[in-house]
């Protein structure tokens, strides 16, 4: 068997996915998770924080409920079925801070956890800064100084 | 010297045929919980809960030096010995630069060899130690090897809790330990032929499906054993892969039909599907890991040779000879294969 062949027999015997099942089990979780942040918002804004200012609390509540099911064993058995739908939102980022940064706790608070907390999350805030970096430019360039 | 006394003899390229095939006496396992909650399960002598591996050690990696050290000792406690009667071990282990058997080594006080063979390591470890006895290099020897599904993960993979989605192609990292004594003089089962695998690849880079990756080593290290040997597939009661999975299973299958060697499903097994229920079990394409062929072969081959069930096995170890480094670099994943040959005890 030539290698391009074998690579194609090899993929053709991989066991098939569910995509649809995959599709729905993350559109059901994310919107559970987006729900419960929903609610979380209504909550602060009932109890009298302006609506634009409430998104922040928010997130904190959400990444602390993330860091604490992550703590719990709970959070990657939750991915591991829902996918995207775990790991888009803010909670999934808390899941790649906090993973991390309990694993390398054996190698130390500075060179374990310190160092290698944003195994997972890095590339994200690299290329999610330069992103918006890029975007910013082009958005200033587009609508003159002061933007939009 | 006459050839006749010689003790090894090179019958091959890449296969040595021992003369004066030594015996494994006492091997011995330990397993953690989804390996006993594997068909395997009667086979070992020991298995851990979660909790209890972690008392193993404070850390994942000193928990698998514990493992380590519980499968030599008990090997060595069968045969009524202590680890200072073994004159050579040969271990090895997928962590750093195998600290499991150096440290294992460190508090047994025992003459260490170090082999890197990754899941091949088996194999690798117990045609070195039946090359030794049979020369006459030392007495007593010991091969042993060990793996952590959780150490594993946090070297290779992802942190244990962080949430990812596996591919069906990725294998599960068995938990546990093997050892096993060989000496001169001895009951059996025998070491009587073995096959040194080369490096192969057919262009797999995918860290994911590591079966697809050793498959081709496999296949070549069979043929090759076949011929060397002048025996066909129907001549083994079992050939034994190291940890080949649903798909690198088949794959090595059809590259043997190619090649004009059938076998027998009956006969071709896996220890990557042996140890666990691939149904009932959430590990993907089946086992893998450095303990993976060690279990396979502890918990089940040698005691099917040791009833008088299976006369005449091959086991097949397999490794994937990648590092993290060498995956994000892009490079292939190089596969090997050893193939040690058994005979039991009336077959000598």
């Amino acid at each position: 068997m030539a290698d391009r062949e074998y690579l194609a027999r090899a993929s053709s015997l991989t066991p098939a996915v569910s995509y649809v099942r995959n599709a729905l089990l993350a559109f059901l979780v994310g919107g559970a998770i987006c729900t419960i942040g929903q609610i979380v918002w209504e909550g602060f804004v009932a109890y009298g924080f302006p609506e634009a200012d409430a998104f922040a609390p928010t997130a904190v509540v959400m990444v602390f409920l993330s860091a604490l099911f992550t703590a719990l064993g709970l959070y990657d058995q939750m991915v591991k079925r829902a996918g995207m739908g775990g790991a888009l939102p803010i909670t999934g980022f808390a899941n790649a801070m906090v993973s991390p940064a309990m694993e390398f706790r054996s190698e130390g608070l500075v060179l374990g956890t310190g160092a290698r907390m944003f195994q997972l999350a890095g590339p994200v805030l690299v290329y999610g800064l330069a992103t918006a970096f890029v975007a910013g430019v082009v958005l200033l360039v587009l609508m003159g100084r002061g933007g939009a | 010297m006459t050839t006749t006394m010689l003790a090894a003899r090179r019958i091959g390229r890449q296969t040595t045929r021992l003369e004066a095939p030594p015996s494994i006496g006492t091997w011995a396992s330990v397993a953690g919980e989804m390996e006993a909650a594997g068909p395997l399960a009667d086979g070992f002598d020991q298995s851990y809960s979660m909790t209890e591996v972690a008392t193993l050690g404070p850390t994942f990696e000193q928990a698998e030096a514990g493992l380590l050290k519980e499968a030599i000792t008990r090997a060595v406690g069968k045969a009524g010995r202590s680890p200072g009667d073994v004159d050579r071990l040969f271990a090895g282990d997928l962590l750093d630069q195998l600290v499991t058997t150096s440290f294992t080594a460190l508090a047994l006080d025992m003459p260490l060899l170090g082999v890197y063979g990754a899941c091949s390591t088996s194999a690798e470890s117990i045609l070195l130690a039946a090359t030794f006895v049979a020369c006459g290099a030392c007495d007593l020897a010991m091969a042993a090897t060990a793996s952590h599904h959780l150490a594993a993960e946090r070297q290779y993979r992802y942190p244990i809790e962080a949430g990812v989605q596996r591919t069906p192609t990725a294998q599960w990292t068995a938990t546990g330990a093997a050892a096993f004594l060989v000496s001169r003089e001895g009951p059996g089962p025998f070491v009587s032929a073995f096959t040194t695998g080369i490096p192969t690849t057919k262009g797999v880079t995918d860290v994911n499906n590591m079966g697809a990756a050793m498959a081709p080593a496999a296949a070549d290290t069979i043929a090759t054993h076949l011929g060397a040997v002048g025996a066909s597939p129907e001549d083994y009661d079992v050939i034994l892969t190291g940890d080949l999975g649903i798909v690198g299973h088949q794959l090595c299958r059809e590259l043997l039909e190619e090649r004009g060697v059938r076998l027998d499903p009956d006969r071709f097994k896996d220890s990557g599907l042996l140890l666990y229920d691939r149904h009932r079990q959430d590990v993907h394409a089946g086992g893998s890991g450095a303990a993976c062929s060690a279990l396979g072969l502890a918990a089940y081959l040698l005691p099917l040779m040791a009833g008088g069930e299976v006369h005449r096995a091959l086991l097949v170890a397999t490794g994937s000879l990648h590092s993290p480094t060498t995956s994000q670099q892009g490079l292939v994943i190089p596969g090997i294969a050893h193939a040690v040959e058994f005979i039991e005890g009336a077959g000598r």
